[in-house]
């Protein structure tokens, strides 16, 4: 996979996510790409219930959310951490990306949406962006440093 | 079944399948199913429910749900029976998807519930309500085949008209 400058935090340390989708599938390749953005998965679950718990317990620094999902859907998980955590980033990432379905996520505290299948250098420049100042690009010749 | 319905479904297993292999596909035969559903390998099966109604099987034989998760994966991996199932749910679900939000673009309001393996030999028979389209998608990984049975909820639209008009 492609490598890409690593996105840190303020604080020098590698950006933590927290990735839930009802696919182990999905979940391991997103995982392998916050690898390539130099980034750290600090935790994972299979639905909307374990996501707002795993939230909860590993405070992470982004979110990458699936919508359809078992027990709770991601739209609704969503909106329960945001109301809990306002400062949350929630980025949904989803095959269903319909119009109505990106404004129910964007008014109910989601950050972003990427639709599946996900391309890397997409998601990185929505994590970009989503992070904002909290975070800076190392330079690609400092990237192996 | 209409064509308005099913050629969403071709394009997004198109534009899905060949951006996932990073390969062109092409779309093979096309067959109405007249007898009962048949199953070929590891099949997933998403059901639809709203304005329109169905379900949607995805089929892959095993050696090729291998080669399409390891070409998505971007590495070889070893071969496991969670992982072909795990691939076939993912590629129904964002083939699946993808249609979905084209035919909700289009102003049908329906939703899709996340896949389930399909575990049985055969599937009901079709009827002239839900009548069942199979369709294969050639890739370089080796074929799909995909099996399509929808049909218009005539309730749930009259029920919607009928607020409109209000």
């Amino acid at each position: 996979m492609e490598q890409f400058a690593p996105v840190k935090r303020k604080d020098g340390q590698p950006v933590r996510y927290l990735v839930v989708d009802d696919s182990v599938f999905a979940r391991n390749n997103l995982a392998r790409m916050i690898e390539s953005f130099g980034g750290q998965v600090a935790g994972e679950a299979g639905d909307g219930c374990t996501a707002i718990t795993e939230y909860d317990r590993t405070s992470p620094d982004i979110v990458l959310m699936d919508i359809t999902m078992p027990q709770m859907e991601g739209i609704e998980a969503a909106e329960r951490i945001v109301r809990s955590h306002p400062n949350a980033r929630i980025v949904m990432v989803s095959s269903v990306g319909y119009q109505d379905n990106i404004v129910a996520a964007l008014q109910r505290g989601a950050r972003h949406f990427v639709q599946k299948p996900v391309k890397p250098e997409v998601l990185y420049e929505v994590i970009k962006y989503v992070l904002g100042e909290d975070a800076s690009v190392a330079s690609a010749a400092g990237a192996g440093a | 079944m209409r064509m308005e319905l099913i050629q969403p479904f071709i394009n997004a297993a198109d534009a899905v399948l060949a951006d996932s292999l990073q390969s062109p596909t092409s779309i093979g035969n096309f067959s109405m199913e007249e007898e009962g559903y048949r199953r070929r390998g590891v099949a997933a099966l998403i059901a639809v429910s709203g304005d329109i109604e169905g379900r949607i099987i995805f089929d892959v034989d095993p050696k090729t749900a291998m080669r399409v998760a390891s070409r998505m994966a971007g590495q070889e991996l070893a071969e496991s029976q969670e992982l072909m199932c795990e691939t076939v749910c993912e590629l129904a679900n964002q083939v699946i998807g993808n249609a979905i939000t084209t035919l909700n673009d289009q102003g049908f309001h329906f939703r899709v519930h996340p896949p389930e393996l399909h575990t049985s030999e055969h599937g009901d028979k079709s009827s002239e309500d839900t009548e069942a389209l199979v369709m294969c998608i050639e890739t370089c990984s080796g074929k799909v085949f995909m099996n399509v049975a929808m049909r218009y909820n005539s309730r749930r639209r009259e029920e919607r008209t009928a607020v409109a008009g209000q």
